[in-house]
């Protein structure tokens, strides 16, 4: 949990901070309800948001806090930013702080553009004349001059955001803390946006980002932690803990077994496992792109059979062969199997398959045209592929990009920019 | 990996530690500006859209000291030996009035402003202050309407009307201890609302507001009434701005010393609010 480099002092220094809420199950919100049950308040779950949660980020530092849902990170946001107090533990930051759990908290509908901006500013911890000073600049940024006296409650909404995040980094503050505010506004404003992260983060600004979007934890962050029931379970760098984040989050998805489960064949042998695994031969449910992996079935054989030929196939939720990996056309001759020995079946490959969930199928055949089936097992298994880097393709397949620039009049390239 | 270039700022002030929502967050000046602007901000948004705008808010204790006023004269006739009878009751209804909007209104505001609340770190007080202060803004100009009608009932002009300010301070102390500690009830325990909407009545008739004192002809009646801040006030008010011939707080309620019945009621409603909504505030977030 040392940062690498940390010449810069801790901007902010959480130590084993706890919060844990009590849940009644049924509120008790009056008196009379009090006093017909005066022992209702022991029916009340205890909910440990946060266990002992410790961590540093240093000045200057871009950290992301990603978890799953409930995991605790918007405890522990709130707990930062002042909202909660915390059961136990310390939080000791240095320079000003800015939280910014939502966009636009405390606009009122009926004010103008213009009063909300001081307004809210004054809310953030401005003083008035600094929020008076900034409306202009807020104004610009949203790119709403010309409805800078309209009522907020005729904005459409896409304007509302583009007012609520103008606002929030016209606040300078030393430490910022955002809870995934990013995912707002149209294409044009998104990038904006980001470009407002990378210029904060090299104006020294201490940022932490609460986030789901692990594409925006590796493209910002320095550094990212993340959270799993309320403790740390990782913390270093943002490709690693976005893996491991992608890792958790599908762990509990139990790979659903598809219908129908056709099974057919003559029966000589019968696949009796199909699974997956990572490098190090762990089973996996769900695969990070671009890593190596293994398929592997393990086949019982119930009568001899000679040179079979194998074949596992990556199904798409379009129910189509998206990757199929077979013995037929590479190597004819896979060897005698007697009864009751049993094999396995593995395909190693570098993980090409684009963000999605295949389903796994296997089939053996006679040696032969492949007609003769022995053991048919369709969509036995699935897997999930997580990529934070994915353009979308239905594969990402390793490539070289290069710009060349032509010059006029000739066909011949002259100069190469990398 | 990230590729990116850490840039460390120059200096950095010292650790300070976050301690979670209070009431004050710290920062008095804070509270101050924050308490302002989110009071001046409910000011204008009561008129808004209104053509009479601000002539509704007068309109309220106009209309029902109107009413008051026939039927004390006319019908019942309680009123109709009393001297300047028309200035004292449209005074009594406008402090009532100031009394009630900063009570009544500071009890759900923590709850209505829940948005604010959960989601921005910033001193809670502020939330039932600016309530109190909006009550305020209201009050100095229903107190024009009253200045009318104390000129136009020939009041004349008194130095110890420098006394009013000192006891509208008074008034804004005793409701803003109220406001603390109703806000900070109200999150967890909703009876609040209707109990005290019950005690708000209870205070209207049971305080010399639509009646004089003079009338309460039971001794310990009038000095009960009196040890109750709000009585003790408007009993003061009447004494040294409107008709000098009325009995003083301190005569009604039978000795300067028993004076200190209603203001130490007073100060320890407001050290009590403090405290409770003090000890609340870390919560609030959390109970909502």
């Amino acid at each position: 949990m040392v940062v690498p480099n940390s010449k810069a002092p801790d901007a902010v220094v959480v130590n084993d901070l706890a919060k844990t809420f009590v849940v009644p199950r049924e509120r008790s919100h009056t008196l009379k309800e009090r006093a017909l049950h005066p022992l209702g308040r022991r029916h009340a779950d205890q909910l440990d948001a946060l266990s002992g949660v410790s961590f540093n980020v240093a000045a200057g530092e871009f950290c992301g806090i990603v978890g799953r849902n409930g995991s605790g990170k918007s405890t522990l946001l709130k707990c930062l930013a002042g909202i909660y107090r915390a059961d136990r533990g310390t939080i000791h930051v240095r320079g000003r702080m800015s939280a910014f759990i939502e966009l636009g908290v405390g606009f009122n509908p009926d004010l103008a553009a213009r009063d909300n901006i001081i307004a809210n500013g004054i809310l953030l911890g401005l003083t008035a004349s600094q929020a008076r000073q900034r409306v202009d600049a807020v104004i610009a940024f949203a790119e709403l001059e010309e409805f800078a006296d309209l009522k907020l409650k005729n904005y459409s909404s896409g304007m509302h955001v583009r007012l609520a995040f103008s606002v929030m980094i016209q606040v300078d503050a030393d430490i910022l803390l955002i809870d995934e505010v990013l995912a707002v506004g149209d294409a044009s404003f998104q990038q904006k946006c980001f470009d407002v992260f990378n210029d904060l983060r090299d104006r020294g600004k201490t940022i932490l980002l609460v986030t789901h979007d692990m594409g925006s934890v590796e493209r910002f962050c320095h550094r990212a932690i993340l959270l799993e029931r309320g403790e740390v379970v990782a913390a270093g760098d943002p490709h690693e803990v976005a893996t491991r984040y992608l890792d958790i989050n599908f762990k509990r998805d139990e790979p659903t077994v598809a219908q129908p489960q056709e099974r057919g064949g003559s029966g000589e042998a019968r696949a009796e496992e199909i699974w997956v695994e990572d490098a190090l031969g762990e089973h996996k449910t769900a695969l990070q792109q671009g890593e190596r992996c293994v398929a592997r079935v393990r086949v019982k054989v119930t009568q001899a059979v000679e040179d079979p030929s194998f074949a596992i196939a990556f199904v798409n939720e379009q129910h189509q062969n998206h990757f199929v990996a077979a013995t037929a056309l590479e190597q004819e001759r896979t060897g005698r199997f007697e009864a009751g020995e049993e094999l396995i079946f593995s395909v190693e490959f570098d993980n090409r398959l684009g963000p999605g969930r295949y389903h796994l199928s296997f089939q053996m055949a006679q040696r032969g045209g492949g007609e003769d089936i022995i053991d048919r097992w369709e969509r036995v298994t699935s897997v999930v592929v997580v990529s934070s880097r994915s353009a979308g393709g239905l594969v990402d397949l390793p490539c070289d990009m290069s710009i060349a620039r032509v010059a006029r009049g000739r066909s011949s390239v002259v100069e190469t920019l990398s | 990996m990230s590729v990116v270039e850490r840039v460390v700022p120059a200096q950095l002030p010292p650790a300070r530690e976050v301690k979670g929502p209070t009431a004050l967050a710290g920062s008095f000046s804070r509270f101050v500006h924050l308490t302002w602007t989110l009071a001046v901000q409910d000011f204008k948004l009561r008129f808004f859209g209104s053509i009479l705008g601000y002539l509704w808010q007068l309109m309220r204790p106009l209309m029902l000291f109107g009413v008051l006023y026939v039927v004390f004269t006319q019908a019942i006739r309680i009123g109709a030996g009393i001297e300047y009878f028309a200035p004292t009751l449209l005074m009594n209804i406008v402090l009532y009035t100031f009394f009630g909007d900063a009570t009544g209104g500071a009890v759900r505001s923590v709850v209505e402003r829940e948005n604010l609340v959960r989601k921005i770190h910033f001193p809670r007080l502020v939330v039932p202050g600016a309530v109190v202060l909006t009550a305020m803004f209201n009050l100095a100009l229903n107190l024009f309407a009253v200045a009318i009608f104390v000129f136009a009932s020939g009041v004349p002009v008194r130095l110890s009307w420098l006394m009013l300010p000192l006891l509208i301070m008074a008034l804004v102390v005793f409701a803003t201890g109220i406001a603390m500690l109703l806000s900070a009830l109200y999150v967890r325990l909703r009876d609040v609302g209707p109990i005290w909407e019950v005690i708000m009545q209870v205070l209207f008739y049971g305080t010399p507001i639509i009646y004089v004192i003079e009338l309460v002809h039971v001794e310990w009646l009038q000095q009960l009434m009196m040890m109750n801040p709000l009585g003790a006030i408007l009993q003061q008010v009447r004494h040294t701005v409107i008709d000098p011939g009325a009995p003083s707080a301190a005569e009604a309620i039978g000795g300067a010393p028993y004076l200190l019945i209603p203001a130490g009621i007073v100060l320890g409603l407001f050290a009590l609010g403090y405290w409770v909504f003090s000890r609340e505030a870390p919560r609030i977030a959390e109970d909502l």
